[in-house]
This record gives structure tokens, sequence and C-alpha cells, in this order.
């Protein structure tokens, strides 16, 4: 029953994001309205981590079985992404390296730098 | 049998589960990066539908109800981040900046590398959004006037990468904050590249849903502008 009340609150909230997305035009799936709405209703204590814990770290741990449906997909869109095949892998694994290193490298200098001056 | 397997809505789906499971029980084992579950899981359900002559559509009959818990399980994203509430508001500052360059490297890197590989402006803005979550990406792209299907493949076999090298590339930059490997991973592989975040630890993964949210919408502002360049 627990999981049940916690399943049916989460799912209530990705309901008023799929209601948000349809009423508001930016191109943002109900999912962040979702995540976004889930967070300050945590923040500001109207729900409490209690009623959502359990149920929310199970599906958060199973996840990645969710992308499986989505990765076999590329079975069938082979047919558009063969042609340009060679230019698209070269740009994807590059782009990974880029965005890793510019991210992690900015956001520690500046972790780094504010722990040197609290020392 | 084989008529039997082209019409079963279960039958894909158990296997991409056993596969997934015994990726995993591997990986526990030899603890070896390519021996990612996913991507095992991925090839060899590809591998027994090609074999089986099962049609995709069979298969996503059943395994749609995998891709249904997305949203909800997304939405829960907010939980690990609330929890880690203290350490974001404490690192805004790292978290705002080391994002918007990640969002900003990846729109260069895409352009630069479209501008000299020859490619058009249809798969050029295809590419755009390749860093973030699918369903913004989806948006992005077809608001910008590019190949969905393409984008999506695209989003997805890079969170799939992300998520078999992101260990592999945080040492080889030396990053090694706990904070700063989470929203690497998250800004260059979104939610599957999360997946690897939250098996790290509590906090790269925390750090690595923000990313997700906070990545997707500065693209969605910055991806117009890097649009009209090429």
């Amino acid at each position: 029953m627990k999981f049940l009340k916690q399943f049916l609150i989460i799912l209530g909230i990705s309901l008023i994001g799929e209601i948000l997305k349809s009423v508001l035009s930016f191109p943002i799936p109900a999912s962040i309205y979702g995540m976004v709405l889930m967070f300050v209703l945590l923040l500001t204590g109207i729900i409490k981590l209690d009623q959502v814990r359990d149920a929310g770290k199970f599906l958060i741990e199973i996840m990645p079985v969710m992308f499986i449906p989505a990765g076999v997909g590329l079975m069938a869109s082979w047919n558009v992404l063969q042609p340009v095949l060679l230019p698209v892998s070269v740009i994807t694994v590059i782009t990974i390296f880029t965005v890793m290193g510019a991210t992690g490298l900015v956001s520690q200098f500046i972790i780094k730098k504010r722990k040197g001056e609290t020392k | 049998m084989s008529e039997f397997m082209q019409t079963s809505a279960y039958a894909g789906v158990t296997i991409s589960l056993v596969a997934y499971g015994l990726g995993a029980a591997l990986k526990k084992k030899f603890g070896f990066g390519l021996l990612n579950p996913l991507l095992i899981s991925i090839v060899v359900t590809i591998l027994f539908l090609v074999g089986g002559h099962v049609d995709y559509e069979t298969y996503n009959d059943g395994a749609k109800y995998l891709s249904w818990f997305l949203t909800p399980a997304t939405v829960c994203l907010a939980i690990p981040l609330y929890e880690e509430w203290e350490l974001l508001k404490n690192n805004a500052k790292a978290v705002i900046l080391g994002v918007t360059s990640g969002v900003i490297t990846s729109l260069i890197t895409v352009f630069v590398l479209s501008k000299m590989m020859g490619l058009d402006h249809e798969n050029y803005v295809t590419l755009l959004p390749k860093s973030i979550t699918t369903a913004i990406g989806m948006g992005v792209s077809e608001e910008l006037g590019g190949y969905v299907t393409i984008t999506v493949a695209v989003i997805v076999i890079t969170g799939v990468l992300g998520n078999i090298m992101g260990e592999f590339i945080c040492k080889i930059f030396r990053i090694h904050e706990p904070i700063s490997k989470g929203l690497a991973l998250g800004t260059a592989a979104h939610a599957i590249g999360t997946a690897k975040a939250m098996e790290i630890g509590d906090v790269e993964g925390a750090m690595s849903s923000l990313s997700i949210a906070v990545a997707g919408i500065l693209t969605v502002l910055f991806a117009t502008f890097f649009a009209g360049l090429m």
C-alpha cells in the first residue's frame, strides 16, 4: 500500500507536468516540468521526503532499463542514419570529450578556488 | 516457434531484461567498462529481433511500457537533488558556470566539426541538441528544421557512450571532485549519463540530475543563435 501511495503522488506530479507542457508552448518535456515541480514541493515541505522516497529510489535504480527500447529503436532509424554515419559518429564521440572536459574542469576550478579561500 | 516470436508482446522485452541482468552480473564479476548492461541489452535485443525477423513495432508493443516509466522516473530525479540541496546551494557558482561552459562547448564543437566535414544546414541543426535529454532535444531539432529521428538516435548513442566512457574521460581530464563528475556526466550525456552518475555516488547523481534540466533549458536558449551560423 505504501508503495502504491508513493507511486500515485509521483504519477500525479507527472500528470501536472503533462498539463503544463500542453498549456505552455516551450520545447520542454513534461518530465522536466514535473522534476522542477517535485523539487519545489519537497523544498516547501508540501510533500515530505518519506512520502515519495522509496518508490522514487526504486524508479531511479531501474532507470537504465527504460532506455532499452529507445536504444533498440536505432534499428528502425538505421536507414536515415546510414548515409551520414561517419561524420555523425565523429561528432558524437568528440563532443562527449569536449563537453565533459569543459564542464568538469570549469566547475572543478571554481570549487578548488573556493576551497583554497576558506582554508 | 519463430512465428510465435514474431507476434509475442512479451518475448522481446523478456530477452531485453535477461540480457540486461546478464550484463549487470558480468560487469559485477569483471568490472570492465565496455560490459555495460544497457549496451549489452540493446545489442542482444537487436540481434534477436533481426535474427528472428521481428519488426521493431512488434517489439515496441511490449517494450513501450518500459519507456512509459521514464517520465515518472525523471520526475523522481528531484529527490536526490533535494537531498543534496545544501551542497548545491553552496556550489551554485560552480554548477551554473560549469554547465553553461559545457552547453556552449557542445554547440561550438558541433558547429566547428560540421563545418569541417561539410555537413548541410539540416544535418547540422539535427546534431545541435545531441547532448541533452531526448524529450527537449526532439523539440529543439524539430523547431530548427532538423531530422528528428536522427536527433533521437544520436542522443541515445551519446548517452550510451557517455555512460560507458564517462569514468574514463573523468580520469583523462583529472576530474576528481564528485560535484564536477556529476555535472560533466549530466551535461554531456543527459539521463543515460546520470544513470552512471547514480552508480558512482549520491552527490554525483544529484549534480547530474540537475545538469539535465539546466543544460536542456540553456540549449533551448542558445541553439537558435547557433543554428543561424551555418
